[in-house]
């Protein structure tokens, strides 16, 4: 075995001869894309969505390049291979994403053909991370491991991304399409906040089927997705997909680039979407677009359990430092004995999302020991061992804490999703990657972290929102005020089962004044918050005046 | 203007046909509005007739004139304006149209191949257009996950290998 392959029982897609030679024509078609773009063949209006579609972007400072993480499942392979990107053709660093993709920021145009072959080793890409067109699904991180699981989404995620990728008819959409599914009753993937939102339950004989809904998004214009449809057949997942994608494609606005998202078809045409969806499904020559059972069965066979060892539940080692990072960290699995464990991406006063190479490389080395070699990446920004012995939980954190991985705060205040921001991104209005460090200094001590509890602060650096700050517990917005960053903050908001959209709580506040105002609102809390109240509890039992009165009071 | 079927070149036959000119004698594409006004005098004609779909109309509104037709003309506004796409995949899918269905307006090369799997026949391309930058597109890549136009098995995830025309 090399460094490249697999490990033997990491459950990620194992490619075989016929999509490595899909991976090997597309490198040669963006390969010939570039040459005519040189050669002056391509205008750059008509390069840039062919680029984009390779996941390659143009920011502010330099090229990005977006490797494809399907529905954030990652090999140690992989991910050490990733670190060797990052030090190779970046500077030592890659940063995760809300959508479970991999970034590399300070990418060299003449480096992307090498980096897309480097990825290729060990069947990875940039395909369809950006543009008009479907791109990679995500799904619960905890996939295969959760004790609440009652359909593994893996398997249907897979068949999605080998379905959408180039497809013929849905590769120039209107504007671009995000697709989450979920397998558990309890939603870890926003499924109501995006394009298209999947959640795969059973019936009473225990057939698989889907729940879909359709059109939410948050960007300039937050919106919660229409349920279309309570129960897909298994067999008709694919034609009720192509149903929803075709009435997209035909009537999708394309002349404003800020209505051309479906949420604004869906909420324009309300139930007429979900009947001309329908219509089209009907007539749809079904033959053609059924999924046949043995090919479920051939993709989820790639994702089957990895061989558990019987064992019995463990009491965690009396060590305050490791019950401290245990409570915040590991989560109850499946199977008797094991845990899941999330890797916080979040350290005081850090950049959320970003790990160097020899973090990865790190990261690598204990999921081989300690999790079949599998690591998933989650839309919090932060990564996942799914299958971890709690006899090795003890270990393990002592490995994570050597590469500075062990800060316990998943699910607390400095657990921040924040997008690039003016840092880096060239649509930004305001930073957002300082404001979370800030924040997260401010809150630095991990005892008055555990005492504030579960809260969920989201900071964008602009209306487009990719750090989803509407469904933030606090959510934050940096905006240009006549030359100078100012930030909104919303309350309120909510990206699970109950998902809402934050409510704006007033005036927007100084660069400066801005983390003042989220002290102001935890203390709020902590005056008013009865017994085992979470931040949103109390906030939604009390409502918006108090956090209002004590932001804005005069002094 | 060229016109370009299977990776070559090759001459056209058809008449684009303004509202207000008279008709030719040979092959010709009317406007929908031209269509729709004249169908009883135009299915008089012995010549081949064809229409430019318009990207906003959907394909149920030729319904009624599709035994009638000979070819249909989609356009792309711009090459990022998929529409065609869908337009041209439900003329084929859903009205068993078998004539020719041309695409027309601002198209890539890097497109040919997905527009061919929705059922295109011939694509017209701009004057001095290398019709090998066409034919090497869209044989780049030979593999599709998703069943196509004209490959009508069923769809296979596991039997996927299908070879591009």
């Amino acid at each position: 075995m090399n460094a490249l392959t697999p490990p033997q029982y990491a459950r990620t897609y194992r490619y075989d001869e016929i999509d490595r030679e899909f991976l090997q024509e597309r490198i040669a078609e963006f390969r010939g894309q570039v040459e005519r773009r040189l050669a002056g063949e391509l205008t750059e209006d008509e390069f840039k969505p062919l680029r984009l579609m390779n996941g390659l972007y143009l920011q502010l400072h330099a090229y990005m390049l977006r490797v494809a993480i399907p529905y954030g499942l990652l090999n140690s392979a992989q991910l050490r291979q990733l670190g060797k990107i990052a030090r190779r053709w970046d500077r030592g660093f890659g940063h995760f994403t809300t959508r479970q993709n991999i970034q590399f920021n300070w990418t060299k145009l003449e480096d992307v053909p090498a980096m897309l072959e480097a990825l290729a080793e060990v069947d990875m890409h940039a395909i369809q991370t950006s543009g008009n067109c479907i791109r990679n699904t995500t799904t619960d991180e905890y996939a295969g491991a959760s004790p609440d699981e009652v359909v593994d989404p893996r398997v249907y995620a897979e068949i999605l991304r080998q379905w959408s990728t180039l497809h013929p008819e849905f590769t120039w959409l209107p504007r671009k399409f995000k697709i989450a599914i979920t397998g558990a009753p309890h939603d870890r993937v926003a499924a109501q906040v995006h394009d298209v939102g999947v959640l795969a339950k059973r019936n009473e004989r225990g057939e698989v089927g889907f729940e879909v809904h359709a059109g939410g998004g948050l960007g300039r214009t937050p919106i919660i997705a229409r349920k279309l449809r309570d129960w897909v057949p298994e067999a008709e997942f694919l034609a009720y997909m192509e149903a929803v994608l075709r009435v997209y494609n035909a009537l999708g606005q394309r002349d404003n680039i800020y209505k051309a998202r479906i949420k604004i078809l869906v909420r324009d045409l309300g139930d007429e979407f979900t009947q001309m969806v329908e219509r089209e499904y009907e007539r749809m020559p079904r033959d053609k677009y059924r999924l046949d059972p043995e090919i479920v069965a051939a993709i989820a066979a790639h994702f089957a359990p990895p061989p558990f060892a019987a064992l019995d539940d463990q009491p965690l080692p009396e060590d305050p430092e490791f019950r401290q990072w245990a409570e915040a960290s590991v989560r109850a699995h499946k199977k008797p004995g094991y845990a899941s464990v999330t890797i916080s991406l979040k350290p005081i006063g850090g950049i959320p999302g970003d790990a160097s190479a020899e973090q990865m490389e790190a990261v690598a080395d204990l999921a081989e020991r300690h999790s079949f070699g599998e690591i998933r990446v989650t839309h919090v920004q932060n990564l996942v061992l799914p299958h971890v012995r709690q006899e090795d939980l003890h270990a393990l954190w002592q490995g994570l804490r050597a590469a500075g991985l062990a800060t316990p705060n998943i699910g607390l205040i400095s657990d921040i999703i924040a997008c690039p921001g003016m840092d880096y991104c060239a649509l930004a209005t305001a930073r957002s990657i300082p404001i979370a460090q800030r924040i997260s200094e401010r809150f630095a001590s991990l005892d008055r972290q555990h005492d504030i509890g579960e809260c969920f602060i989201n900071i964008s650096g602009c209306i487009n929102a990719c750090g989803h700050h509407h469904v933030a517990h606090i959510g934050i917005l940096g905006v240009d005020k006549r030359g100078e960053e100012v930030y909104q903050i919303t309350l309120g908001g909510s990206a699970t089962n109950d998902a809402a959209i934050g409510e704006l709580i007033g005036p927007a506040f100084s660069y400066d004044a801005v983390v003042d105002a989220v002290e102001t609102l935890i203390t709020t809390y902590i005056a008013h918050r009865a017994a085992g109240e979470r931040f949103i509890d109390t906030y939604r039992r009390i409502g918006v005046m108090p956090f209002k009165d004590a932001l804005y009071a005069p002094a | 203007m060229p016109l370009l079927e299977d990776g070559r070149l090759r001459p056209d036959d058809w008449t684009h046909v303004e509202d207000e000119a008279p008709l030719p004698e040979g092959p010709a594409i009317v406007s929908l509005a031209r269509l729709r006004a004249e169908a009883a005098s135009l299915a008089g004609r012995n010549a081949p007739l064809g229409v430019a779909l318009p990207p906003e109309t959907q394909p149920e509104e030729i319904a009624p004139f599709l035994d009638r037709l000979a070819l249909i003309a989609v356009k792309m506004p711009k090459s990022k304006d998929g529409r065609a796409f869908t337009q041209i995949r439900a003329l084929r899918e859903h009205h068993g149209f078998a004539g020719e269905i041309r695409a027309a307006g601002h198209i890539l090369p890097d497109q040919y191949a997905m527009l061919l799997r929705c059922g295109v026949t011939t694509v017209e391309v701009p004057e001095g257009t290398k019709p090998e930058t066409w034919a090497r597109s869209r044989d780049t890549i030979r593999i599709a996950y998703q069943a196509a136009q004209g490959a009508d098995r069923p769809l296979s995830l596991l039997r996927r290998k299908l070879e591009l025309a």
